[in-house]
């Protein structure tokens, strides 16, 4: 039952102390950091059996009852999104115990990851929109840091220009917000949906749902707004892009969007079309950009913004079995898109470039990064029996049923483009030929091998989460929540003990 | 700093009149700041307007006196270490709310209202935020001195 605070707290904890005692004890930062996401994987695991026995659970912070009081809740679409963001959160710090060694302050690093761990757990597991607003801005200032955690010129000018869109971003969402409580007189989601229901939308809704789509839109980087997104995400250490490519654009955007225009505006078929719209797009020219670039990194940004279209496209035909299938590819797209930052990490940190015309044949001197590679390519693709194939299938299937045919050719073809940019990827880098000077490259070590090769077998084990039992588990208990609409409200009241 | 007047090597910070008003008021700021946190609970302002004002103070020290001395009163190791204290003095105080059994319970008596000592677990909610706020602020100002001399030297 309190396990929920926990996911707050111990990231939260477990920065400060590595703050404080990580520059004088050298291995703290390393091993505290690694226990607390290992703990925190468990609980998220733990959390899915609690909500299959119990459904929902509302926790009442310092016994003060909602709406008066901030609540936490946890119900399927959390438990989900946590599973989603603290194993791969494990992987990740695993994979930066020998990746970081090449930086100084390692503490620092690691205090800024914990901290926007926290402030992502925050977001998915808060039942209060204020609450959310100030756990984004944690995650968001502390992605702030990360990006220009290198402190070169680079990596600098793009989080200057992450951070002027980031606070933007965060404007609208908090104007959003007062808008929403000057109408509602309420900060709590689920009171603040019985009231937009009681009172009925009225004009304020349709006023504050563009804030929403501009505010979360910048945040998840769909198509018109993804500007920052290619300079901050490559900038980054590869841990931190994998989180954020990975992670953060999903919790700040996605999941927060989905969760207010669900469960608490219950927007309608219009907004929609404009979110399947927008999803569209971004698909499609997120593809495009990708073809022609050189380096790595920020082909795999370009490939975020085109695969964060599959989800909104998803979210936006708004029938349960697509539901379904964009929450399941923010799952895929969160084990192969960080998967793939990885690799470019493992790349980057034994042969020294990010550029795809230096490299060749490393397949022949790095043969688990090259695997791992090209699993998470050909999963990202489509290709079947890998994870990427099921999601991608279940969300088009969707938009036919739903009668939107243009949108699931555009979405099929897509794919082959998709294809088309990893192969070259795959081809150019670790297929044909060995690259000038390349000929001591050695693989990547121990830990940063371990992480890939675990995300890697997720990306190969992927399509058994289809399996009827873990399917309704997992993925249908988080559709579901949102498919629930406004009736999200009443069950939270119903289970306040 | 190479400048130099006819008096000699210049001293650091402002004129004689600022550093002497400065020695006069730097201390009250600083009761003040402490007094707004205190009384968190009871009168206007809290942990975080007195932690600004306690930081206040240091810089003002700083202003009028040049960097090293402030420094030496309040470092940039201690302004760190103060600053993770108050975030995990915050952390601390709420997970004791778990031997109530809640995330954040006042479990400490109320008292009556309006006593200084009274409202539970706020006023100490109220001194962690302090120290938080007050030694980040103080820490962002170093930053920004530090800046400024590192682009001199270049």
């Amino acid at each position: 039952m309190s396990i929920i605070p926990l996911f707050i707290a111990i990231p939260l904890g477990a920065a400060f102390l590595v703050s404080l005692f990580g520059r004088r004890i050298k291995i703290l930062p390393d091993l505290l950091a690694n226990l607390c996401t290992a703990s925190l994987g468990i609980l998220s695991l733990l959390s899915v059996g609690i909500v299959r026995e119990h459904g929902m659970l509302v926790y009442k912070i310092g016994s003060w009852a909602p709406p008066v009081g901030i609540s936490l809740v946890l119900d399927g679409l959390t438990c989900f999104m946590l599973v989603t963001v603290n194993i791969i959160a494990f992987f990740i710090t695993l994979y930066s115990i020998s990746y970081m060694a090449r930086y100084t302050a390692k503490w620092k690093f690691y205090t800024l990851f914990l901290l926007m761990l926290a402030g992502m757990n925050g977001v998915i597991a808060t039942g209060d929109i204020f609450n959310l607003y100030v756990f984004l801005e944690i995650a968001a200032i502390a992605s702030y840091a990360l990006v220009a955690f290198g402190i070169e010129h680079e990596e600098l000018e793009a989080s200057f220009k992450y951070a002027v869109m980031g606070t933007l971003a965060s404007s609208f969402i908090l104007l959003g917000i007062i808008f929403l409580y000057s109408y509602t007189s309420t900060l709590n989601m689920a009171d603040m949906s019985n009231v937009l229901l009681a009172k009925g939308p009225g004009k304020i809704v349709g006023f504050v749902v563009p804030l929403f789509i501009l505010g979360f839109g910048l945040k998840a980087a769909i198509m018109p707004f993804h500007a920052w997104l290619p300079d901050a995400h490559p900038s980054a250490p590869a841990p931190i892009s994998a989180m954020l490519s990975g992670l953060l654009i999903k919790v700040l955007g996605i999941y927060a969007l989905m969760r207010i225009f669900f469960n608490v505006l219950g927007v309608s078929q219009n907004t929609y079309f404009v979110l399947m719209i927008l999803g569209v797009i971004s698909m499609t020219l997120g593809a495009f950009l990708a073809i022609g670039q050189h380096d790595i990194k920020r082909m795999l940004a370009y490939s975020s913004v085109s695969q964060i279209g599959y989800i909104m496209l998803g979210i936006g035909i708004a029938t349960p079995m697509a539901i379904a299938g964009a929450l399941f590819h923010l799952f895929n797209h969160a084990t192969f898109k960080s998967l793939l930052f990885l690799n470019s990490g493992a790349i980057e940190y034994s042969t020294g470039t990010r550029d795809l015309k230096k490299m060749g044949g490393l397949n022949s001197h790095m043969p688990v990064t090259g695997a791992t590679s090209l699993i998470g390519s050909m999963s990202i693709s489509g290709m079947p029996p890998l994870s990427g194939f099921w999601s991608k299938l279940i969300i088009i299937l969707a938009a036919v049923q739903a009668e939107y045919y243009a949108m699931a050719a555009i979405a099929a073809s897509v794919s082959i483009i998709t294809l088309a940019y990893y192969l070259k990827l795959q081809k150019e880098a670790f297929f044909g030929t060995l690259g000038e000077g390349l000929e001591k490259v050695k693989e990547a070590p121990l830990t940063m091998k371990l992480a890939m090769i675990a995300l890697a077998a997720i990306c190969i084990a992927g399509g058994l989460l289809l399996l009827p039992q873990v399917f309704d588990l997992f993925i249908n208990s988080a559709a579901k929540v949102l498919s629930a609409g406004n009736g999200y409200a009443k069950i939270v009241f119903g289970s306040i003990r | 700093m190479k400048k130099t007047s006819k008096r000699g090597p210049r001293e650091p910070g402002m004129t004689l009149i600022v550093k002497t008003i400065t020695r006069l008021t730097v201390g009250l700021i600083f009761l003040y700041g402490v007094y707004i946190v205190v009384h968190g609970h009871l009168t206007p302002g809290g942990g975080f307007a007195g932690g600004l004002i306690i930081a206040l103070s240091f810089i003002h020290l700083m202003l009028a006196f040049g960097k090293d001395l402030a420094l030496k009163k309040f470092s940039k190791a201690a302004a760190s270490i103060f600053e993770s204290l108050g975030g995990i003095l915050f952390l601390t105080i709420a997970l004791l709310g778990f031997t109530g059994g809640y995330f954040f319970l006042n479990f400490i008596r109320k008292g009556r209202p309006f006593d200084l000592f009274s409202a539970g677990i706020i006023p100490l909610c109220n001194i962690a935020i302090s120290l938080k706020v007050g030694a980040g602020l103080f820490a962002i100002f170093i930053a920004l001195v530090f800046l400024q001399i590192l682009k001199k030297e270049e």
